[in-house]
């Protein structure tokens, strides 16, 4: 018993039993709460966009911590989960009638098919070094925003009818799923917290799984240096591609979770901004640390709703939180202090090596 | 393992404070007692009070508040408790906000402020039953979906397809033997809608529409050279600008740099652009803009509102100002029409105050005689306004 345990919390698994039982924990008691104390509309309204942009975060941190390459256009991976997903939804409405079923469909074809972007995109431009992988993503999250702009497409009993650009559909009693600069409306709001919750799970999974495995090395070593590990024979291309590509799935999974959570969803959404949100995310959580990531995700989407009742001050204080946690997460003498608490909160012998 | 404590242990606690704090007041909003017979209905809303696009959040606030303070000032029985929060124009935030407004018990609303953020929520303040009448989300979306109409929402601003139709009309009577051309925002919702509805009413009516494809973007919302180019070149001498004021304010800049200068024809979204920090107001002369409110008017009503406007926040009231004021005013007369007091069940009172709107007539400072369809579109007559001096001027 004692050794699963010494297992669990040894230097390789803690961070991962840390954030399982964190995200677990945290869902336990959120439900508990919601089922008997009751919570507020606003925390509740809250659940699911939390979960989602935590996906979102830990999918860029795999590109941007794990793999080292820098991408400016998750949202725009995330858009196309969360289109393909509402039209997957819209379309078998009536054939899948267990909403968790249709999530779960909506949900796979979401990723899918933004793996296969992420895949498009990664193959000509990793095997590119330097900050390409930026500047090209950078420039897909505007071209997916701009595509998805311009769409629009419905079905009735004849079956799928698109257009590009101008709406020319004449639909005859079926539904539009998307009509240009209006996106999605009237969705079916499916996602719910525990959906939320389960995904984030599977994508702990996948990260950890990825991070402890021969190719989760790879692409660390990769990251560290390229020469050296190239020397080794590990293929820079393919270990890139590979976090990419994993890391384009997950955001188009959180794209799924968040279009499915509300009833209607406007492509200019996932632009610059969200991207650069995602960022600020990770790079708040420490680049590379998946606990991190989600503290830092759920603090800093939550406080801004926190800080309502500042009014019109509500985002200087936000922009001033910011500025304060980031000096003095950098600040040398407050990491020291952190480590000596941690130190401390540590039991020596048990975990420390 | 301690560590693990530690962090349960401190989850526990913000958690437990966050949903508690917070917990205990979503209990859907009761009356306050008064014991002079004078009933408070809690009124919310929200609208951009941050951002690219808060001068009309701010001039809805504005205007509500400034409706609020007097009606409460006033010997009425009905007085208001007025609440607005901040949805940065954003659906995501748009949810939040209804939540937060939700939590605190509001009874009416004045919805959301833009189309976007209130095409999120119709459908929440539909399921809750609470009645919301907009007084800028020109959306046809936060009244009505193809497959349903949302019996409690209700619009003070025309819809988009009725304002391209409006314009079409407009320029078919006054303005025929111009050449149009038309650049708008592809990606928003508003601009793309007004657009679609001209270019259909357009054609109806033979207007000679010379440039239809000058779309912009959000991304690209800052060079227009190229659209006026084209529109300079195919001969346009009326530029139709079915768009919000900022992006606007830089096509007017830029025709003037490229020495064009055709008549400028806006919406209602171009109402705001006289206010805009650092822009030069001679740029805007002779700008026509639709717009169902004109600060010069000479009736009682708008006369005693932009003066009351005035004092309290020192600038003229736009169009968005207008409907906010007309809105709270509809919303009181509605629920004296229903004779709301103390005790009223409030489960009936979206149903009853539907009920209301769809059959009453009211005067405000945006029209007289409005009514309201049960889809929730308002009826009234939409005024086209010159700027004249730095003004607007009824062109008629």
């Amino acid at each position: 018993m004692k050794n699963i345990f010494a297992d669990l919390f040894s230097k390789k698994n803690r961070s991962r039993t840390i954030s399982f039982l964190m995200v677990t924990c945290a869902y336990i008691l959120i439900e508990v709460i919601m089922n008997t104390v009751g919570m507020s509309r606003l925390f509740k309204s809250l659940l699911v966009p939390t979960c989602c942009y935590i996906i979102l975060a830990l999918s860029l941190n795999l590109v941007v911590g794990i793999s080292g390459e820098l991408s400016l256009g998750h949202a725009g991976f995330m858009a196309i989960g969360a289109f393909s997903a509402v039209i997957v939804s819209g379309l078998t409405v009536s054939s899948i009638t267990n909403d968790i079923l249709r999530l779960v469909v909506s949900a796979a074809c979401g990723s899918i098919i933004s793996g296969i972007f992420g895949f498009i995109i990664s193959v000509p431009v990793l095997k590119l070094s330097g900050d390409y992988l930026a500047i090209v993503t950078l420039a897909f999250g505007q071209i997916i925003k701009s595509l998805i702009t311009n769409i629009y497409l419905g079905f009735d009993a004849n079956g799928i009818q698109m257009s590009f650009v101008t709406n020319t559909l004449s639909l005859e009693g079926g539904k539009m799923l998307l009509s240009g600069p209006m996106g999605a409306t009237d969705t079916a709001k499916i996602s719910n917290f525990t959906s939320g919750f389960v995904m984030i799970l599977i994508t702990l999974f996948v990260i950890y799984s990825m991070i402890n495995s021969r190719h989760g090395r790879a692409i660390m070593s990769a990251r560290d240096n390229r020469i050296a590990a190239e020397s080794i024979g590990i293929s820079i291309t393919r270990t890139k591609t590979l976090a990419f590509v994993v890391s384009s799935i997950l955001a188009g999974m959180a794209g799924a979770l968040y279009a499915l959570n509300y009833s209607t969803l406007q492509p200019a959404k996932f632009d610059f901004n969200t991207s650069i949100l995602a960022l600020v995310y990770v790079v708040f959580g420490g680049l590379g640390n998946i606990n991190g990531t989600i503290v830092s995700t759920v603090v800093l989407y939550v406080l801004p709703e926190l800080l309502r009742s500042l009014q019109d001050y509500r985002m200087l204080i936000y922009a001033i939180v910011l500025i304060v946690v980031m000096q003095m997460t950098n600040s040398a003498k407050i990491k020291e202090l952190m480590e000596k608490l941690g130190k401390k909160i540590f039991k020596k012998g048990e975990v420390k090596e | 393992m301690k560590k693990l404590l530690v962090v349960l242990l401190a989850m526990l606690c913000v958690l437990t404070l966050a949903g508690c704090s917070n917990g205990g007041s979503g209990n859907g909003g009761n009356n306050e007692p008064a014991g002079d017979g004078t009933v408070t209905v809690k009124l919310g809303g929200s609208g951009p009070l941050s951002g690219d696009a808060k001068v009309y959040g701010e001039a809805v606030r504005n205007a509500a508040q400034l409706a609020v303070d007097e009606i409460n000032a006033s010997d009425s029985k009905i007085k208001f408790d007025f609440k607005m929060e901040d949805d940065e124009a954003d659906g995501e935030k748009a949810v939040s906000a209804y939540s937060t407004l939700f939590d605190w018990g509001m009874q009416v609303s004045l919805f959301t402020v833009t189309s976007g953020s209130g095409a999120a929520v119709a459908a929440s303040y539909d399921e809750d039953g609470i009645f919301a009448i907009t007084p800028s989300g020109s959306s046809t979306a936060l009244v009505y979906t193809d497959s349903k109409n949302y019996p409690g929402n209700f619009q003070m601003c025309f819809t988009d397809p009725n304002q391209g139709v409006a314009s079409a009309d407009y320029m078919a009577a006054n303005l025929a033997d111009k050449k149009i051309a038309i650049i708008y925002k592809s990606d928003d919702v508003y601009s793309a809608g007004v657009y679609e509805k001209f270019v259909a009413e357009a054609a109806a009516k033979n207007l000679n529409v010379v440039y239809k494809d000058g779309a912009f973007t959000d991304d690209s919302s800052t060079d227009f050279s190229t659209q006026l180019t084209a529109a300079k070149d195919a001969g346009a001498d009326l530029v139709f600008l079915p768009i919000y004021y900022q992006p606007a304010s830089l096509i007017l800049k830029q025709a003037k740099d490229m020495d064009y200068a055709p008549v400028f024809f806006g919406v209602d979204g171009m109402d705001g652009i006289l206010t805009l920090e650092g822009f030069d107001t001679s740029l805007a002369e002779g700008l026509y803009l639709l717009t169902p409110f004109a600060a010069d008017a000479s009736d009682e009503a708008t006369v005693h509102f932009v003066k009351a406007f005035q004092e309290k926040y020192g600038e003229v009231p736009n169009q968005f100002a207008a409907d906010a004021y007309d809105c709270v005013y509809a919303i009181k007369q509605a629920l004296e029409n229903i004779d709301y007091k103390e005790g009223y069940a409030t489960n009936g009172l979206c149903e009853d105050l539907a009920a209301q709107f769809t059959s009453m007539t009211f005067n405000g400072v945006t029209g007289e005689n409005m009514t309201w369809a049960e889809n929730g579109e308002v009826s009234k007559a939409p005024k086209a306004v010159v700027i004249t001096n730095g003004v607007y001027v009824s062109a008629d």
